[in-house]
């Protein structure tokens, strides 16, 4: 019995390895989880409306799916990488060497990042120093040197906060929204001390690890990258804060309500308008080489940057998608369809 | 002397029996203290059970059922077979949103203003068409006659018939408008809403929209993985356990080994993950996000459980049987084929299947090898792209939709149903073929 179950095993196996070598014809998207639940309703949408199979949409993070993407052509390697920021000039490079010289950047919409607690608890009117002040490691003294973060609760911050412990419930480093934060809503309100913002054009390195460093004693606690997760926890602790993507409070309006940033509330409007202070845009990539190899993939492309999709009144718009304006859909619409390749990003 | 009788002073020396009946109680109260806390760690224990099955339950039954909205279809010949030919084709490119919308439209005939009539339609969801489309395209004999067929509803109508969604909250406060809720009551009076069996979870691959999401996709895909893994690391893990207890000499070689064995049982899953992703994908290039890859990976990582518990099956089959069967003049493959590893195969089973459970619920080397993806295609074989049904899991955890919640508890459940059932196989299994000496 053993004899024939290994011989049986061995086959497979090896028809199996046989076999993978052929022509590919679903398309395969690696890339961002911010991107994901946007990539997976065009991939959903395009399977079921068109004679091609639906896509494979991997969510591997950024990152990752830059490593992916720029390993090589041919069909093992995916078609299509989502970002939730732009490609590096170190990847678009990388993807250069292994030949694929000609990939088109297709950008998609906004996602703001919102700050929110409980219904139940006080609707706060943040800034981005105070975010800075709170959550920094290290916050400037005054005199030009820095000390371990003393700021216990958020009037310490600032008098107009209410008198509550800083808690602040956020993803961990390996998540995009964790970078685009730290860009957007650190160095914003790094920003607002002069010296620091000096001290970007002659140190670099000591800048980015003084705003970026999140305080690392129970202040800011990492909730892993649920964030279905954070909004439960909010629930249960009306004094605690959390940072999360926007289509997640917008589904949770009953629960849950959106600091506002600088006097910005988040909102649709503020989003797409660039009013709130913390959004960032989000990405597709597509490698031109593969175009005609695997089939649907301009289909695909087209049915991404149709208003039906990706319009403001568009299914994605439904998933929480902030849309570009009018006029900058339209002409990345327009080279996208004619997968105009990028130049090197600076 | 040896009893001497009690004296009136307490100095005289002490009996042995007395020291004894003066610890006595001592020892009882050791006794029954150690028992409590026993009790109570078994307690402790079955509670969190109780709270885990409770919760996930509590959240997840309710998505064994799916509502639905009656509607009075027509099915106009016009619009769905205009030449009449009932070509499949003609069928099957039909515009059945149109006849489900003016379905719906008629049930509210004050309705003209646009947006209004965007809220309308956006209470059914956007896979009634195709559901309706299935209905037509197997009995095409209802084409040109008015049926009253049950529609999908959206989400969000089913979370707020399932009072997942407060009615009585503010407007502003809540997905659903206030138009729309009145829609849902008056549809409600007029018995047109109804929960029925989900049976969309169960026959459906995964979806971005939560009431056409099912774990049809996740489930063969996980049930390709197990069986593939069973097919490659029983018969290897049998046959290395049969090697090391029975052929291999014993020196510092083989201890080496078994070592070894121990040590893998007891390493992380990611590592085998990364160990698939370099040696299966980078070096053998096998396609990610197959079923086959996951299979080879799993393997690697139950084989030390099926050869630990294969050794200790061989090891309880009592020497008489070998010596018996080399006595009467068997060869020692013989023996070991014909008498011992029918005797050490439940045991053996009983491993593998624990070590299949195990399988059947890790994600973590799955992340590595690209099965965290969105995969709507049910797979039907080892090389076609697939997800298993903890990914799933993990991935509608992840979804903003509220619905989800309750689906992602309703995946839980038949996740644990099956692991459930393959503990109790093993126990069965134990149970019948085991023989006692």
């Amino acid at each position: 019995m053993n004899k024939t179950l290994i011989t049986t095993a061995v086959v497979l196996a090896m028809s199996a390895l046989s076999t993978q070598a052929m022509a590919r014809d679903t398309i395969n998207i690696v890339g961002s989880s911010t991107v994901f639940p946007f990539s997976t309703a065009v991939a959903e949408t395009f399977g079921r409306t068109t004679s091609f199979k639906t896509p494979k949409v991997e969510s591997t993070g950024t990152g990752g799916g830059m490593k992916l993407f720029c390993a090589g052509v041919g069909v093992e390697h995916p078609d299509i990488a989502n970002a939730s920021r732009r490609m590096k000039a170190s990847e678009f490079e990388d993807c250069q060497k292994v030949g694929a010289k000609e990939i088109t950047e297709v950008k998609i919409g906004f996602d703001g990042i919102a700050i929110a607690n409980a219904k139940s608890a006080k609707h706060l009117d943040l800034t981005l120093k105070d975010l800075y002040l709170a959550l920094a490691k290290d916050i400037p003294n005054g005199n030009g040197d820095f000390v371990a973060n003393p700021n216990k609760t958020w009037k310490d911050v600032n008098a107009a906060l209410p008198d509550t412990k800083i808690e602040v419930l956020g993803p961990p480093p390996t998540s995009g929204t964790r970078d685009a934060f730290n860009e957007l809503a650190m160095e914003g309100g790094c920003n607002s001390f002069p010296e620091l913002k000096a001290l970007k054009k002659t140190d670099e390195k000591k800048y980015k690890a003084v705003c970026q460093g999140l305080r690392e004693d129970g202040a800011y606690i990492e909730a892993g990258e649920n964030d279905n997760l954070i909004v439960q926890k909010l629930v249960s602790n009306p004094r605690a804060l959390g940072i999360f993507g926007y289509s997640y409070l917008e589904q949770n309006t009953d629960k849950i309500q959106g600091s506002k940033v600088n006097g910005v509330e988040p909102t649709y409007e503020t989003i797409a308008s660039a009013a709130y202070p913390i959004s960032r845009a989000l990405f597709f990539y597509i490698k031109n080489a593969h175009v005609g190899t695997i089939p649907g993939i301009k289909e695909f492309v087209a049915e991404f940057t149709s208003d039906k999709a990706w319009g403001p009144e568009g299914y994605l718009a439904d998933k929480g998608l902030i849309s570009l304006p009018d006029a900058e859909r339209a002409s990345v619409a327009a080279s996208a369809k004619a997968l105009k390749p990028m130049s090197k990003p600076e | 002397m040896n009893n001497p009788a009690p004296t009136q002073s307490g100095a005289t020396p002490r009996r042995t029996i007395d020291i004894v009946n003066a610890s006595l109680k001592r020892r009882y109260a050791q006794e029954r203290r150690f028992r409590l806390v026993g009790v109570f760690a078994v307690a402790l224990g079955l509670a969190f059970v109780v709270l885990l099955f409770t919760d996930i339950i509590s959240k997840g039954y309710t998505a064994f059922q799916q509502t639905y909205i009656r509607l009075p279809v027509t099915l106009s010949q016009d619009i769905i077979d205009p030449t009449g030919t009932r070509d499949l084709n003609a069928i099957s490119g039909a515009n059945y949103n149109k006849l489900i919308r003016d379905a719906l439209r008629q049930q509210f005939p004050e309705v003209t203003d646009r947006r209004e009539l965007r809220q309308i339609y956006a209470m059914l969801s956007i896979g009634a068409p195709q559901l309706l489309r299935e209905q037509v395209m197997a009995d095409p004999g209802l084409i040109g006659t008015t049926q009253e067929i049950w529609v999908l509803a959206d989400d969000e109508i089913d979370m707020l018939i399932k009072g997942n969604i407060d009615r009585h909250a503010a407007q502003s406060d809540r997905q659903v408008s206030d138009e729309t809720i009145a829609w849902v009551s008056r549809l409600e009076q007029q018995g047109r809403i109804a929960k029925h069996f989900n049976t969309i979870f169960f026959t459906h691959g995964t979806s971005r929209e939560p009431e056409l999401a099912g774990i049809a996709g996740a489930l063969m895909g996980s049930f390709y993985t197990l069986l593939l893994t069973l097919v490659l690391s029983f018969p290897i893990g049998v046959g290395a356990a049969l090697y090391l207890e029975e052929f291999a000499p014993k020196n510092r070689w083989t201890d080496l080994i078994e070592v070894n064995v121990n040590n893998l049982a007891a390493v992380p899953s990611i590592v085998f993950g990364l160990l698939g992703l370099a040696v299966f994908i980078g070096f053998f290039g096998v396609q990610r996000s197959t079923p086959l890859v996951a299979a080879l990976v799993m393997t690697i990582m139950t084989l030390p459980t099926i050869i630990i518990a294969s050794r200790v099956a061989l090891k309880s089959v009592p020497p008489s049987i070998r010596e018996a069967a080399l006595g009467i003049g068997a060869s020692p493959l013989q023996t070991q084929f014909h008498h011992v590893l029918p005797l050490a195969l439940p045991g053996m089973l009983t491993g593998a299947i624990i070590g299949m459970a195990r399988a059947l619920g890790e994600t973590a080397p799955l992340l590595m090898i690209g099965m965290i993806a969105f995969i709507v295609d049910i797979p039907h074989g080892f090389n076609d792209s697939a997800t298993v049904l903890p990914v799933q899991i993990y991935l509608w955890a992840d979804s903003p939709e509220r619905a989800f919640v309750e689906r992602t508890s309703a995946a839980i459940i038949v996740l644990l149903a099956f692991l459930f059932l393959m503990n109790l196989a093993a126990v069965l299994l134990r149970r019948k073929f085991e023989r006692r000496w």
